[in-house]
């Protein structure tokens, strides 16, 4: 059984008497202590995909319909509080901002503890050495002393390190990540990246990683899905996908991103804005910036098409 | 040929708890944000400045554009020392220097229209009111909009489109200098190469002198004729892209270079 399965997900947010659908029918499986990479531009659906399996969508957003499965249990039909319950000991998430994400009125300790008695019935010591315990597996040294700081008291590198250790203090499964390095310095991205694969060998952890930086998706994941206007439009272990991009979009995108080992000056482009929800054709949503646009892809849907550990929605790829 | 701009020794320290009785009792602490820096400009040279936060590249732009007076060492603009001028005395110095800045929905006025954000900048130019709107469109066009943007507002328009007419705006006034601090940083990865690429023709049909503050090195490696590595305030290592990219000699910038992503290694079976 998979740890997660996400079929035919679809989320909406009300505007002017209409759904603006965000997300447009999204399906994919993740298997235990499986790293898999969601990248996509901003737009995409990616964020919006992570938060619906948390039941975490900002209202009046919601799942339109779809089902969202976490070790055999159907979370879009949970009620609040066991929905609650699981969050955090079941499957938990990290956030881009770690200084939004944290109180900054309490101490680190105080947050971690809190996060750990409200899934585990310990006493406040014990929650105070788990909370230790976790500091110390994100590589926080003399935690000890830390559990009395203030989130203004640590580096940016430091809080988003504190924020994986509440994550994973009660042992999820799943954890997460949502842009977990897009503001820090490409230093500390590249430490906090690989602590989430430490923590991903040592805790059997599985990954949802969430990044519009493929170079850096491809550092950590197993499998990767390309998102683009609330669609899935490639799905592949991230070796074949970087070998032999299928989808016009992957590999457009691929083609943009700047590389050291690039010939200066030869950067490849898409031209044109990514879509806005509610602004897209009944056709392929990447069609108007497509160079290998047909007439198809304007006027209908191309379906996905599975072929072995592969998937890819266009009319033009084979 | 007389170097654009010529920095000597720039530093600039900052006071920490500057208060009268800490001052008085001499206690006071102090944060050398830069220190140090000598940096010579040509024409036509594009400048990348690269670090992590708190390096310096900022208060370096912001000295170089007289945002900040320097507290060591001497900034020339075009052969005129330019280090202690303020208020009026800077304002012609401004005019031949803009600035790009990472947020453009923070650096435009969102309660004007694209039309009023560029015929305002062309009037400080010194462009003729009749000739404003034409020369408007002609900016956008440079910049790859077109009219039909004219009389949007800053909301209206995506990230990639605002940062453009900022670009235009920065044009507009005919600059000698451009100081862009992470202009595309902002943005998605298509909307991010659009930019560079739009930065790139710039800098070869107008011959743009450039100021480009980035902590992506690959950017730096496309757009620059020179980088220079700052950490903590000094310049670290400098030289062309292909050099201090491919065969860096400082112990920090091969920190960098190591932390960035890379996916040639993945071509494994």
């Amino acid at each position: 059984m998979p740890l997660l399965e996400v079929k035919d997900l679809h989320v909406g947010f009300p505007s002017h008497g209409r759904i603006l659908e965000v997300v447009r029918g999204v399906s994919f499986t993740l298997e235990p202590g499986e790293a898999l990479g969601l990248v996509g531009e901003s737009g995409s659906g990616k964020s919006q995909t992570a938060l619906s399996i948390l039941r975490l969508l900002k209202p009046p957003g919601r799942i339109l319909s779809g089902s969202v499965r976490f070790e055999g249990v159907e979370l879009t039909q949970l009620d609040d509080r066991a929905m609650s319950a699981l969050r955090g000991a079941g499957l938990s998430m990290v956030f881009q901002d770690a200084m939004a994400s944290l109180n900054p009125a309490f101490t680190i300790g105080t947050q971690i503890t809190d996060a750990i008695r409200a899934h585990r019935p310990v006493t406040r010591s014990t929650a105070r050495d788990l909370a230790v315990d976790a500091l110390t597996r994100v590589g926080i040294r003399e935690a000890g002393s830390r559990l009395a700081q203030y989130p203004h008291q640590f580096s940016g590198g430091m809080r988003q390190r504190a924020l994986i250790a509440m994550a994973i203090a009660c042992r999820p499964r799943l954890l997460v990540a949502d842009e977990p390095t897009t503001a820090l310095d490409v230093t500390v991205q590249a430490q906090i990246v690989r602590l989430l694969a430490e923590l991903r060998q040592e805790l059997g952890l599985a990954l949802l990683f969430i990044t519009h930086n493929l170079d850096l998706m491809a550092q950590i994941c197993d499998r990767a899905l390309v998102m683009y206007g609330g669609l899935v439009l490639e799905e592949a272990p991230v070796a074949a996908l970087f070998a032999t991009p299928h989808q016009p979009y992957t590999a457009a995108l691929m083609g943009c991103v700047p590389r050291l080992s690039d010939v200066p000056g030869q950067l490849g482009v898409i031209e044109g804005a990514p879509p806005i929800a509610g602004r897209m054709g009944p056709g392929c949503p990447f069609e108007p910036r497509c160079s290998q646009r047909i007439d198809r892809c304007v006027t209908e849907r191309p379906p996905e098409r599975r072929d072995g550990d592969r998937r890819v929605t266009c009319w033009v790829a084979a | 040929m007389r170097p654009l701009l010529k920095l000597d020794g720039v530093g600039k320290t900052y006071r920490l708890d500057d208060r009268l009785l800490t001052r008085m009792t001499r206690r006071t602490r102090s944060l050398a944000a830069v220190s140090g820096v000598d940096l010579v400009l040509r024409r036509g040279d594009v400048l990348g400045v690269v670090g992590e936060s708190g390096c310096g590249k900022s208060t370096l732009a912001r000295m170089i554009l007289g945002m900040e007076t320097p507290s060591a060492g001497r900034i020339h603009f075009d052969g005129q020392d330019i280090t202690a001028l303020s208020g009026t005395a800077l304002i012609p110095i401004r005019k031949r220097m803009q600035m790009v800045f990472q947020d453009p929905g923070g650096s435009l006025n969102p309660r004007k229209t694209v039309r009023r954000v560029l015929t305002e900048s062309l009037g400080l130019a010194g462009v003729p009111s009749q000739e404003r709107a034409g020369a408007a469109i002609s900016l956008l066009e440079r910049v790859g909009l077109n009219a039909t943007q004219l009389d949007r507002y800053p909301h209206e328009l995506s990230g990639g489109q605002r940062q453009r007419v900022a670009i235009a705006r920065a044009l507009a006034m005919k600059p000698d200098l451009i100081v862009a601090d992470e202009p595309v940083s902002a943005l998605d990865v298509s909307l991010q190469a659009q930019i560079i690429r739009l930065l790139m023709r710039l800098r070869d049909e107008l011959g743009l002198t450039l100021i480009f503050i980035s902590h992506d090195l690959a950017l730096v490696h496309h757009l620059c004729s020179e980088v220079i590595v700052m950490q903590a305030g000094r310049i670290v290592e400098r030289g062309a892209p292909s050099d201090v990219l491919h065969r860096p000699t400082h112990a920090y910038t091969k920190l960098l270079l190591d932390a960035v992503p890379r996916v040639d290694v993945l071509a494994r079976p």
